[in-house]
């Protein structure tokens, strides 16, 4: 395999990588101020990516599909807090686990009511699309770079917010002591709602974003959810830094151990029994990684013990 | 006898009599939804160990669904093909034998829940359910991307295996064999949760560090509790994959782990007959309302959200009130 290419895989690697993201910093988030583990953060990414589909089919412009995206994920982030979730904050994992997998059936079947089975399309827009010439002469999706710088100004921002702004800082206070900052006189079921919504909007944009260049379809969330709870386990439920190191470990993982391990297994193996072993390891990669760092540390890289 | 007792007798004897009145008006469907129903419910008797007995969240029992499931259907792919699953060191056939494929399934699901429970029980809560999880998706994509049983595709089985002395494609008589493993299933877990293996778990799971105090380690016995749970519900896959005379990767998905759990939910967490109800109500809640609505999971999704928000002990504590004995 050339340089080129490895580098062109890199870049893939982190581009999935910073869209997982998007996805586990709301669960994480959710997790570390309110204690829940939400299965239907797959359900708001999907929704996020019918709505920027449904407004760019409407009005053609790309940045208000995006805006649609985060402002349909917020505010089904914010409905959903206020009729359930809200309910479900000092039950057990358990019941928590049964009405948010409610809530997928819910959200899946109600879109596939809207919109059908048939999948969507969301364009990418002219100033996005074609390929764009790197320094070192490779040729890489405009589209893609986009996603990548998009992706890390979205976790700088989020960074920002948490480290410098005021609901950052009751974000922070919230996840070492919550009663303690409800007694401080924090309203604390605004601050919920703040953050459910939050972790929903980066959610739809991940949804919309990713729409662009797969399809938009019923069931399109829960496999990129279970890859984000992936990620959190590795990198620690509740820290949004180890949510992005675990991010970019399991994109580029999962994108070089595709690419790379078919062509190792050659080395030494005739090419199509090569091929069925490579791809076949290749799609367990993640797990084992996630397996090994448990094995290691079972509270996650930045999780606290 | 407690109202729970009578309850269970009517649940048991209510899903015999209804294929066998079926089996009478001549409705093989019928004779079929209640074979998915037993089947489902010994699934959903394998995950309640470590659900109820155990309050282990296991969010991928689909992993040993359909590892018994892959059992069936590589076994009996050989027996069709006659070629042998392997020649060296020692020569193994396919077979076409149901006791053979219950017995490679039970091991096989143990097996795998030995690793996936030794891996996933050194953590506990949220991370438990996500890890447990994570495993049954990588067997998904594992059988996925592995082309020599059918891949994406999944394996079809032209004939139903057979067993000793019975005609297995008579619906009737598989009905039977369902219905009598999940009697002995039952039977074998209401034993389970009073002898002093059963009283330990129950106790680790309210208090670990009482438990550890008085020598028992709670983690060696969860993962015993774990690899039985895995071992019923990977005999339940076999049967499932057996019903179907068909295998694919979707048994691994992570929508049958929310199912079992869902239908062990529905029926009563911790109640013996729990996961029985709670099949039987799915079954019916599915022909009933798919019937009606194409999307009929919606009214699933607005019914389950119900139940674990205002109905907390199923169908069976619904009608049998709550426990005798409080934990």
């Amino acid at each position: 395999m050339s340089a080129l290419l490895l580098i062109e895989q890199v870049l893939n690697g982190l581009q999935f990588g910073v869209m997982l993201f998007l996805m586990a910093a709301g669960l994480t988030l959710v997790f570390g101020v309110m204690g829940l583990i939400n299965l239907a953060h797959g359900s708001l990414y999907m929704v996020g990516a019918f709505a920027a589909a449904a407004v760019a089919a409407a009005t053609g412009s790309f940045l208000l599909a995006l805006a649609a995206s985060l402002t349909a994920a917020a505010l089904a982030g914010a409905l959903v807090e206020l009729a359930v979730i809200r309910r479900l904050y000092d039950r057990d994992h358990l019941d928590q686990v049964l009405a948010t997998f409610a809530l997928i059936l819910i959200f899946s079947e109600g879109t596939r009511w809207l919109f059908g089975s048939f999948p969507l399309y969301l364009d990418i827009p002219d100033y996005l699309s074609g390929p764009v010439t790197l320094p070192g002469g490779i040729r890489y999706p405009l589209y893609r770079l986009a996603l990548i710088v998009i992706g890390l100004l979205v976790a700088a921002g989020l960074f920002l917010l948490i480290a410098r702004t005021r609901l950052g800082m009751r974000i922070r206070a919230g996840q070492s002591d919550r009663e303690m900052i409800a007694a401080l006189g924090v309203n604390i079921s605004a601050l919920y709602t703040m953050v459910f919504a939050l972790g929903a909007a980066l959610a739809g944009l991940a949804g919309a974003l990713v729409g662009a260049i797969q399809s938009v379809q019923v069931g399109m969330g829960e496999p990129v959810l279970i890859l984000a709870f992936v990620v959190i386990v590795i990198g620690g439920i509740g820290s949004v830094r180890g949510a992005l190191i675990g991010a970019l470990l399991v994109g580029l993982t999962d994108t070089l151990g595709g690419a790379l391990l078919p062509s190792f297994f050659s080395l030494f193996m005739d090419p199509a029994s090569a091929t069925s072993v490579g791809s076949a390891l290749a799609s367990m990669l993640i797990y084992i990684l996630m397996a090994g760092v448990l094995v290691v540390r079972p509270s996650g890289l930045f999780g606290r013990v | 006898m407690s109202r729970e007792a009578v309850l269970n007798g009517v649940i048991a004897l209510g899903l015999l009599a209804v294929p066998l009145w079926a089996w009478a008006a001549d409705e093989p469907f019928v004779i079929t939804l209640a074979t998915r129903v037993a089947i489902l419910a010994l699934a959903g008797v394998g995950l309640n160990i470590a659900l109820g007995l155990g309050g282990l969240v296991s969010f991928g029992h689909a992993a040993f669904f359909g590892i018994g499931g892959y059992a069936m259907g590589i076994l009996a792919s050989h027996a069709q093909s006659y070629e042998p699953l392997m020649e060296w060191p020692v020569l193994i056939e396919g077979t076409r034998s149901m006791p053979v494929i219950w017995l490679v399934a039970v091991v096989a699901s143990a097996l795998a829940a030995l690793v996936i429970g030794a891996l996933s029980l050194r953590t506990s809560g949220v991370y438990f359910i996500m890890i447990t999880l994570a495993f049954a998706q990588m067997l998904y994509y594992f059988t996925i991307s592995w082309p020599a049983y059918g891949g994406e595709d999944g394996l079809s089985i032209y004939l139903r295996n057979s067993f000793p002395g019975l005609n297995t494609l008579d619906p009737i008589q598989f009905f039977a064999i369902c219905y009598a493993i999940l009697l002995a299933a039952l039977f074998f877990t209401a034993r389970l949760a009073k002898s002093p293996f059963g009283l330990a778990l129950a106790a680790a799971r309210q208090n670990a560090a009482r438990v550890e105090a008085v020598g028992i380690r709670p983690y060696r016995v969860r993962l015993v509790a774990f690899v039985i749970s895995a071992a019923l519900t990977g005999l339940a896959g076999a049967l499932f994959a057996d019903l179907n005379r068909f295998v694919s990767p979707a048994m691994f998905g992570w929508n049958i782990s929310g199912e079992i759990m869902v239908l062990v939910i529905l029926g009563g967490v911790a109640r013996l007959f729990g996961p029985v109800a709670g099949a039987a109500l799915f079954i019916l809640l599915e022909n009933v309302l798919g019937g009606i609505s194409e999307y009929w999971q919606v009214f699933l999704g607005l019914l389950l959200l119900g139940v674990v928000l205002f109905a907390r002990g199923g169908l069976v504590g619904l009608i049998a009130g709550r426990e005798a004995t409080h934990d």
